[in-house]
């Protein structure tokens, strides 16, 4: 199966321009490399769901999409403008047409939850206190919190309620590209689902696209109509693509690349190994695998064939 | 954006530079010979890297400072997110600058009794005591008051938002962090920082005349008379000046150490701590030059100098 094979969701919006383009891009920090040649176009109204392990570059390339981290290689284009040719006042009111959940939530610890999410209506609205408090009070009931909490500041707020009211924030503006920086991390399963649905809500309102990075493959099964899977840089070669998986959620389940399934089924393979050595005795060079669900080199040049 | 690609490009040049260096020293020539080259090159490598951060950190600060200035202009300031910053700033500092300049007064009297006793002239106290503290130890101890106060937590607050991911929403909502969050500390410090001097000066005129008076028994006429003929306004309005600097100094560097702050509790720590040090350090490096700027202000339009105490 080639992992590459289109999304269902893209081939029908093919006469459509995509909202979002990535090409080329590449973002190094100092000496790091941390993104390689990522291209990938976004159509209307699907969701994107990036998988991989911590480090792998998710969170920056999410961050790239909305021009928070500027790439050193290649470009984002939202409807068909670039984001590095814009000035930050451009930037600033292209920013009003996303929607940016952090991994955090990111309220403002000195504000109360109301004022936190009326702040992006405040700031780029001409609307009265009283219609702002009106929004404000709907999208608490949209994202499921009593209306209690809007006058209560972050910090008296469990985990599960600072994510939903962040998720308020970010749709106050009626985004039209949502990104998600790893919505459900940290939180119990039954809160995980609760934002899984809020998710398939939010992908329900006219023309929303989003963007999911996170590595709870629950999430992934259930928001994602289209899924692309980033490995990190340092375990590939400088020849292979950054992107190992690119499909539906059907297509990952039948991947036989042994990256993408170590990751789907969870295997330390010689993960600890390479870690202990690496501390000790990194003059060795990288330890070969000695157990059965290792991924050893070969295998993973024989499905990069594939992958490509 | 731009001060990141600059301190990149530079770190990466200081990189370089080293590497070469190395590789010049490297080959296999004599080895005590290749020794020494290497902790030759190694240090030229460590030499030339320390300057291009350091051009690069002053260059940052640069940056950032013309921002905060260009956003100070750009929009009108609003009033919600200056006032709780100028409580903070202003009003929470009064107690802690008035119990410190109080102090300060009646420690200079009780250092300088001894001498001045000794010449006879301890009713010139009440000028040397009240020159020093309106010209040099009032703005001086009220900037570092604010500096350790309100500077190192701007830097801790500031820090503490970069590492969760606070300064990024703001960002990606649409709204500039600088306008949001540097501005009105800056103009904090900037507006109030004058009137903290003049309580600093104030209370230490006071400790300074009680000690003088209460306890070491000057007559109050004399101590007054000597210092109301020394102290001119030109002095008070020196410090007063100078102060302006300070609280500038204090906002644009603290808030440069919270926003660059580097994530974990390690680095907001950091931040506060180097937000205090760095402050204070330039508080006494701008002392130094405003005051020779400012004696040769003085001095030109009053070429007799100043009137002598003896």
């Amino acid at each position: 199966m080639p992992a590459t094979a289109p999304a269902t969701s893209r081939a029908n919006a093919e006469s459509d321009p995509p909202v979002l383009r990535v090409d080329g891009l590449g973002v190094r920090f100092g000496s790091q490399q941390v993104l390689r040649d990522i291209s990938l176009d976004l159509d209307a109204g699907q969701t994107l769901v990036v998988l991989g392990e911590s480090g792998c570059g998710k969170t920056v390339l999410l961050k790239t999409m909305i021009g928070l981290v500027r790439p050193t290689a290649g470009d984002v284009a939202f409807e068909g403008r670039s984001l590095s040719r814009m000035n930050d006042r451009q930037l600033a009111h292209l920013r009003t047409k996303y929607g940016f959940v952090f991994q955090g939530a990111a309220l403002f610890d000195s504000y109360t939850i109301a004022d936190n999410i009326a702040f992006p209506l405040r700031e780029h609205t001409r609307l009265s206190e009283h219609e702002i408090a009106e929004i404000v009070g709907t999208l608490v009931d949209e994202v499921g919190l009593p209306r209690t909490v809007l006058l209560k500041k972050p910090v008296q707020l469990s985990g599960g309620m600072r994510k939903r009211a962040g998720l308020a924030r970010a749709l106050a503006l009626d985004p039209q590209l949502v990104l998600y920086d790893e919505p459900t991390t940290g939180l119990d399963p039954i809160m995980t689902d609760v934002i899984n649905e809020l998710i398939l809500r939010v992908r329900e309102r006219p023309r929303v696209t989003s963007v999911v990075v996170t590595h709870d493959m629950s999430t992934a099964r259930k928001v994602a109509d289209r899924i692309i899977m980033l490995y990190p840089l340092f375990r590939l070669r400088p020849d292979e693509p950054q992107i190992v998986f690119d499909g539906t959620p059907a297509d990952l389940d039948r991947s036989r690349d042994p990256r993408v399934r170590q990751f789907i089924e969870g295997r330390a393979g010689n993960r600890l190994t390479e870690l202990l050595e690496e501390q000790g005795l990194t003059e060795r060079g990288r330890p070969t695998a000695t157990d059965g669900g290792a991924v050893t080199d070969d295998e993973t040049t024989d499905d990069e064939e594939e992958t490509t | 954006m731009a001060d990141t690609t600059g301190r990149v490009w530079c770190a990466s040049t200081a990189h370089a530079l080293s590497d070469t260096l190395a590789m010049a020293s490297s080959p296999a020539t004599a080895a005590p010979q290749s020794a020494v080259n290497g902790w030759l090159a190694g240090m030229v490598a460590n030499l030339g890297s320390f300057a291009m951060s350091s051009v690069a950190g002053i260059g940052d600060v640069a940056i950032f400072t013309l921002q905060t200035f260009g956003w100070m202009f750009a929009r009108r300031q609003r009033r919600d997110v200056l006032l709780p910053s100028f409580y903070q700033i202003g009003v929470m500092s009064l107690p802690v600058v008035a119990l410190t300049g109080l102090f300060i007064g009646m420690v200079l009297a009780v250092q300088s009794y001894a001498q001045f006793k000794a010449l006879g002239l301890e009713t010139r106290l009440g000028s040397v005591i009240n020159l020093s503290l309106v010209r040099e130890l009032g703005p001086v101890l009220a900037a570092t008051m604010l500096a350790g106060r309100v500077g190192s937590a701007m830097a801790a607050e500031l820090g503490t938002m970069r590492v969760t991911e606070q300064i990024d929403a703001l960002e990606s909502m649409g709204a500039n962090p600088i306008y949001y969050l540097v501005v009105p500390r800056f103009l904090g410090c900037l507006v109030l920082i004058p009137s903290l001097t003049v309580m600093a000066d104030f209370m230490g005129v006071l400790g300074g005349y009680l000690y003088s008076h209460v306890l070491l028994g000057i007559d109050y006429h004399h101590y007054w008379e000597n210092s109301r003929a020394y102290v001119d306004a030109f002095d008070f309005l020196m410090g007063i000046f100078k102060s302006f600097f300070f609280g500038a100094a204090i906002a644009l560097v603290s808030c440069h150490h919270g926003f660059h702050c580097t994530p974990g509790a390690e680095g907001v720590g950091r931040a506060a701590t180097n937000a205090f040090v760095h402050s204070f350090v330039l508080i006494l490096v701008l002392d130094l030059f405003l005051g020779i700027g400012l004696n040769n202000f003085h001095d030109f339009f009053r070429p007799e100098g100043p009137r002598k105490l003896l």
